[in-house]
């Protein structure tokens, strides 16, 4: 890997445990990223894969170790928890859409309440997003009367409305249909190709291959191993990473 | 050739789904033996049930009790003179009613018709006499007034609409029912201890709401504070109202506060005692069925809400008090409606609520064997607010599309 400068590695983990009662779910993960880089991570169910990118944004809290992200470290600081959430966009499994609200509303609500922009203002961005992830026609429905496929997109296009420095996808794609599943991957490699940092978990190798800078490989609360996407599937070094990547390709 | 290819393609229209009166009641009260039986017994049943009624109802009923205490019943023995003050809440109700009606929904339904019939309806009332048959039309007139107003209003705005008129209604018919001083030239005061029948009932029902709503909304979030002092007072607090019965209450607020309070202390309206011991109550029942909702409402909606900034007043707010409010509309809108009825326990403690008032009555020696007549009309008061606070509960949740976002 290159030789990286503290100024670009925009999110850096440092020895991060995290234990839910007795147990321990992170032991010492250590994760550099550089701005505008995407890292996929991977790994079986129950590895902590979810909950160490839940750390990155405070959803949930790490006990030790460091975590820095755009040089605010996360303590139990609210203005640092709160300046490092409006930097960073989080897309849900299960898309989490605001079922009271149109799309257009759940895309323009932090923006208005939180940015503080003038609704047309935030309209207008909302408007824009709609049309990058494709569905500007469904901007007044509800999120109830959109396909899975199209709600996870609002979902995208309401995260990016607060002009993240980050994104944080957790299994974007494992609660859609088959077909719907390349629509989402499509807008989240337009969003890779626009230079957004990205931090994926999923299961979606192809994805993986083609799109990430490093991929990441998780086991029982640890980083196991840490490469390219060739690396990775031509060589892997550890057996672990071997075994779990012949049950899934 | 080309009109048959595109009529091809064309979809077909739903299949009608209209039937036949005959073709209805084959359906649904003649399709098998069994529902033949079940239909023949249920009407033999009512009829039965309904000519002894009815033939009470207009042989040997006597309702020449209800005109000859009518301004009793409605208003109890608050001053004639001052009447028009209670013409002048429903002109405002008409107008508030109106507007907001228009505000909710710009298409006019049945339900609307329903509403625009009503006062035409009462005017159809045989004993009702020409002035109030007269002030029912300017109700009529002004309610429509309103309702033009509403449409120009910006529906952007609707909800911050509703609650300005609401308070402002809410403000506005307490300053015209009780007036200001004994000696004030224009409205003087009505003491409360003269407010009576419909109009009490009415006026606890409304006001026990309208306080009850967001103090029970408060302990319902208040429970659920991470802040252990706040948990702590909310939960002994609920728990506490919900052991003990409305009633009881009622009799500590009537007899006991004044041991409470220091000597010389001005003695607290009977009525406000009442609606006290009324919001109390209720706030603590709203707090557990509010509370069912925001338990209703999914942790990813919290993380979601978080993930984006928000804060934590502003994920309440926003996120998860509108999704827990609109989960328990029925329940709520039921507890309410219980809520109406309970207000009659007024009458237990002295108060002169419609049945305290029909209570009057048949202490009258004038009308000695008339309580068929007056609880018939009660039950039937009671009936027709309890039924239109159930139908506009439905109509609130078809507005909101509960069930289907
Ligand atoms: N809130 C919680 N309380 C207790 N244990 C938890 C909690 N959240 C996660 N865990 C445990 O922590 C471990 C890691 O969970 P995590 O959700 O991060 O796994 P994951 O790698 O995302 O798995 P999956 O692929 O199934 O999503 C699991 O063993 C899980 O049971
Ligand atoms: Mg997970």
């Amino acid at each position: 890997m290159s030789e990286n400068t503290a100024v670009d590695e925009i999110i850096i983990c440092q020895d991060v445990c995290k234990w839910f009662g007795e147990f321990q779910a992170l032991k010492d993960v250590s994760l550099r990223v550089k701005a505008q880089e995407v890292v996929v991570i991977i790994g079986p169910s129950g590895s902590g894969k979810s909950t160490f990118i839940r750390c990155i944004n405070r959803l949930e809290e790490h006990q030790a170790g460091t975590i820095v992200v755009d040089g605010i470290p996360l303590t139990r600081d609210v203005r640092h928890i709160e300046q490092i959430r409006s930097e960073t966009g989080m897309v849900f499994q299960q898309f989490n859409l605001f079922p009271h609200l149109t799309v257009m509303e759940n895309i323009t609500l932090a923006p208005i309440h939180v940015r503080k922009l003038k609704k047309t203002e935030a309209q207008e961005i909302a408007m824009s997003l709609l049309n990058r992830v494709g569905i500007p026609e469904q901007a007044d429905k509800y999120p109830g009367q959109l396909s899975g496929g199209q709600q996870q997109r609002v979902a995208i296009a309401r995260s990016l409305a607060m002009q993240p420095k980050i994104m944080l996808f957790d299994e974007p794609t494992s609660a859609l249909d088959p077909e719907m599943i390349k629509e989402v991957l499509d807008v989240m490699q337009e969003l890779a190709e626009t230079g957004m940092t990205m931090l994926v978990v999923t299961h979606e190798m192809g994805f993986a291959r083609e799109v990430a800078d490093r991929v990441v490989f998780m086991d029982s609360g640890e980083v196991v191993e840490v490469g390219t996407p060739e690396h990775f599937f031509t060589n892997a070094q550890q057996e672990r990473t071997k075994t779990f990547l012949s049950q899934i390709l | 050739m080309t009109t048959a290819a595109t009529s091809a393609t064309r979809s077909l229209p739903p299949p009608s789904e209209r039937y036949t009166i005959l073709g209805w009641l084959r359906k649904n009260l003649f399709s098998s033996l069994f529902n033949t039986v079940l239909t023949v017994v249920a009407v033999a049943f009512i009829v039965f049930i309904l000519q002894s009624l009815l033939r009470w109802a207009f042989t040997s009923a006597e309702w020449g009790v209800i005109p000859a205490n009518f301004n009793l019943i409605m208003r109890g023995r608050y001053p004639a003179a001052e009447a028009w003050r209670l013409w002048l809440v429903l002109y405002l109700l008409g107008g508030a009613v109106g507007m907001i009606w228009s505000l909710t929904t710009r298409q006019i339904g049945t339900a609307l018709l329903v509403v625009f019939v009503l006062p035409f309806a009462l005017m159809l009332v045989p004993f009702f006499s020409w002035a109030i048959r007269l002030n029912l039309l300017l109700v009529e007139v002004i309610g429509i007034g309103g309702y033009a107003l509403g449409r120009y209003l910006p529906i952007e705005r609707r909800g911050r609409a509703i609650a300005y008129l609401l308070i402002g209604y809410l403000i506005l018919m307490l300053v015209v029912l009780r007036g200001f001083g004994e000696d004030a030239n224009t409205l003087p005061a009505v003491p409360t201890t003269l407010w009576g029948g419909l109009l009490l009932s009415l006026l606890l029902a409304f006001f026990g709401i309208a306080l009850s709503f967001p103090l029970g909304v408060l302990l319902a979030l208040g429970r659920q504070s991470q802040l252990p002092a706040i948990r702590i007072a909310s939960v002994i607090y609920i728990e506490f109202i919900r052991g003990v019965p409305l009633i009881s209450l009622l009799f500590m607020g009537q007899v006991m506060l004044q041991l409470f309070l220091p000597d010389g202390f001005p003695t607290i309206d009977r009525v406000l005692r009442a609606l006290v011991a009324i919001t109390l109550f209720s706030a603590a029942y709203t707090a557990e069925n509010v509370r069912g909702g925001l338990q209703s409402v999914s942790r990813g909606q919290h993380e979601a809400a978080q993930a984006l900034g928000l804060s934590g007043y502003q994920t309440t707010m926003l996120i998860i008090l509108p999704q827990a409010l609109r989960a328990v509309i029925p329940v709520l809108v039921g507890q309410f409606i219980g809520l109406f009825k309970d207000t009659s326990l007024v009458a237990l403690v002295g108060l002169f609520d419609l049945l305290g008032i029909a209570r009057t009555v048949l202490a009258n020696p004038d009308w000695l064997g008339t309580q068929q007549e007056i609880y018939v009309m009660v039950a039937g008061l009671y009936w027709i607010f309890s039924y239109m606070m159930s139908y506009a509960s439905r109509r609130i949740e078809e507005q909101l599309g509960v069930g289907k976002r």
